[in-house]
């Protein structure tokens, strides 16, 4: 049987566009408002959902999302409000996935969060701090209850180590388009093309771009050669600078459905 | 069948001590660190290195450090003889050089220009602005915007040594949160920079290389105490915040099965209050900062914030190999309160004219509660591993000594 994000990438190949993927940590802006937003989300075009697990000490994240998980965690998110909000996500048609660094899946127990993402229709986990060394129990813990396990390759993952880390993807491969951390850019690097490229010669498992991507135009270059394309901290962005959540929620509508069409656009 | 079942073989674990250690961080410092492990691993047994090294401590560190013994110190500790090896002599005024040297040293192997380093009572951070300024590299330092409040003389001594210092405001603004921006720096400019980690602690292979800069603490130590009674010591005592200081002194100890190694964790209020940095005695095992070990963490693994009266021990990690000695039963670790070590602090400057650092001061409050357990037959070495003059304003305000 295969996950509702690996449906996401059959649909989209068929289509011939790259999939929407949208960010957004569980409990941001609050507990009920992110599901506020995950609705807008999904009736905006947007293909799958990967909701961030707030954590205290987010290396891999810029200002923003440390921003937001900050809020996230004041208004007291931990594992079960994350796993109620990807169940709201699937029952609101999304793919769903997780963003997790490492120890909240460790301090949970390895086996009892893949049973408990896969018991609230969670599609997979992004590990972004899981090293493929470090990686045994969990992949039989996601393989026994149907996890797809997505790991983040980097523009200085070379050679057979690339091939080592893509063969253990599944879902999809989560290429970073620069060395650094999340946060909108103004341009798109260049070596996200020249990665995502050297990923296709080690599999054929779809590969979605993130880190950086903000605007319809960079949506648009990325499908032109990505599977999918990952928004965070635009969304982000634009909840945490709105004056109410109404405004917040109309403009995250607009953006998605930017969004939405450059990913259309893009071949 | 579903796409998740995977039959490609998992590389093996690596960097572990049992079941700590390893790596856990983004796939975008696995080149880095593969690079420092080799560059670490071709230094180690490469004569030239060693020489320059040990040139380095001779005529730079001011190596080896002596052995005090502190006798009337010894009248507080149980009567028990109290050996104090003096890391606080070192150039700049603790232990932390000894590993800055040899990652600056290694940093010039690996052709990298640029050093970055995390602080939080200032030592690492100047030890690492000097290694800058002696090898030409440009240095930025880390420190929690709390820390740089506290350690103001510090953030000073780096800027006059060439170093940009930035303080920083995300969490708890201290040690933890330093580290953290300084991973995200190295994250983002891996190809130019390399990371000076301060202590024993991060991914694979720091936890060892630092080891490997401290050691000749202990080799030095376990030779001199030798020479001057004719045996070892019956324990060997240190302050624990990420360790370094400790594994250092502990390490050529390790295999001397009749010497206790003991730790000394920062119990800050007290281990019972929640308001502490024990992070053995008052943690579980958990992930943090690239590597596992014991971690204050709460029951979703979220890092609980440390409390010490020490910036240098205020860190909710500890290093590897502490919690794998621990769980093997080789070494031990406990708790000294804030109030327990500036007890210590106090009397080692009235009764030897020494002023240790507060972190230091932990391990002199071990040595006056083992020495009692011990008796006065008992020899015990500790290792004084840095100089109080930085806490100076903090011990003026803790025993009310107008400045």
């Amino acid at each position: 049987m295969s996950t509702p994000l690996e449906e996401v990438f059959v649909k989209t190949r068929l289509e011939n566009r790259a999939a929407l993927i949208a960010y957004i940590p569980a409990g941001f802006p609050s507990i009920e408002g992110c599901k506020r937003v995950i609705e807008v989300l999904a009736q905006s075009g947007v293909d799958a959902l990967e909701i961030g697990f707030p954590y205290s000490d987010p290396v891999m994240d810029g200002p923003t999302i440390q921003e937001a998980a900050g809020i996230a965690l004041e208004a007291g998110t931990g594992s079960s409000e994350v796993f109620e909000t990807v169940k709201y996500a699937h029952d609101a048609g999304l793919a769903t996935v997780v963003m997790t660094y490492w120890n909240p899946i460790e301090k949970y127990g390895v086996e009892a969060f893949a049973r408990e993402m896969a018991n609230n229709g969670g599609s997979g986990v992004v590990t972004p701090d899981l090293t493929i060394e470090e990686s045994a129990q969990w992949k039989a813990a996601t393989n026994a209850f149907g996890v797809n396990t997505i790991y983040v390759v980097a523009p200085s993952t070379k050679g057979e180590r690339l091939a080592q880390v893509t063969a253990q993807c599944s879902g999809f491969v989560y290429a970073a388009s620069l060395m650094g951390v999340t946060g909108a850019r103004s341009t798109i690097s260049s070596g996200a093309h020249d990665l995502v490229t050297r990923i296709r010669a080690t599999t054929s498992m779809p590969i979605a771009v993130g880190l950086g991507v903000s605007t319809r135009e960079q949506a648009r270059d990325v499908a032109g050669f990505a599977d999918g394309v990952i928004v965070g901290s635009a969304f982000i962005k634009i909840i945490l600078e709105a004056k109410d959540e109404n405004s917040a929620l109309r403009e995250v509508k607009n953006l998605a459905q930017d969004l939405a069409a450059g990913v259309r656009e893009g071949r | 069948m579903t796409s998740t079942q995977n039959t490609s073989e998992l590389p093996a674990p690596i960097g572990h001590f049992g079941p700590y250690g390893g790596r856990f961080v983004p796939e975008a410092l696995i080149g880095a660190l593969e690079e420092l492990d080799a560059a670490h691993q071709s230094a180690m047994v490469d004569p030239v290195f060693q020489a320059e090294l040990s040139h380095l401590h001779a005529t730079y560190t001011g190596r080896p450090s002596i052995i005090t013994e502190a006798l009337r110190f010894s009248q507080h500790a149980g009567g028990a003889r109290i050996l104090l090896k003096r890391e606080d002599l070192n150039h700049t005024g603790s232990h932390k050089i000894n590993n800055v040297l040899g990652q600056a040293l290694l940093t010039k192997r690996m052709g990298k220009k640029r050093v970055i380093a995390e602080t939080g009572a200032g030592q690492h951070g100047v030890a690492a602005a000097t290694a800058a300024a002696l090898f030409g590299l440009e240095c930025v330092v880390y420190m929690g915007e709390e820390d740089t409040r506290r350690q103001s003389l510090n953030v000073a001594r780096m800027k006059i040594l060439g170093a940009e210092v930035i303080p920083v405001t995300a969490g708890s603004r201290t040690l933890k949160d330093a580290i953290n921006e300084a991973m995200r720096d190295w994250v983002t400019n891996v190809d130019s920079t390399h990371y000076i980690l301060g202590t024993v602690a991060g991914p694979h292979p720091f936890p060892t290389m630092v080891r490997d800069f401290h050691k000749i603490i202990g080799e030095e130590a376990r030779a001199q105490v030798l020479e001057l009674i004719g045996r070892l010591p019956d324990a060997v005592l240190a302050c624990i915040g990420g360790g370094s200081n400790a594994i250092g002194i502990f390490h050529e100890f390790i295999p001397d099965a009749n010497v206790r190694l003991i730790g000394f964790e920062a119990g800050g209020d007290g281990v019972e209050t929640g308001r502490h940095a024990a992070t053995i005695t008052g943690g579980s095992p958990g992930v943090l900062h690239g590597t596992r070990s014991y971690v204050l963490q709460d029951a979703n693994g979220q890092t609980v914030e440390s409390h010490s009266i020490s910036a240098g021990l205020d860190y909710p990690g500890v290093g590897p190999e502490h919690a794998y000695l621990h769980d093997i039963g080789r070494a031990e670790y406990r708790a000294i309160t804030d109030k327990q070590a500036m007890e210590a602090f106090d009397l080692l400057s009235k009764t030897e004219g020494i002023i240790p650092a507060i972190e230091s001061a932990h391990a002199l409050a071990g040595a006056m509660i083992v020495g009692k357990e011990l008796g006065p037959e008992a020899v015990l070495l500790i290792n004084l591993s840095g100089r109080g003059d930085k806490d100076v304003e903090t011990a003026a305000h803790y025993f009310g000594i107008p400045l």
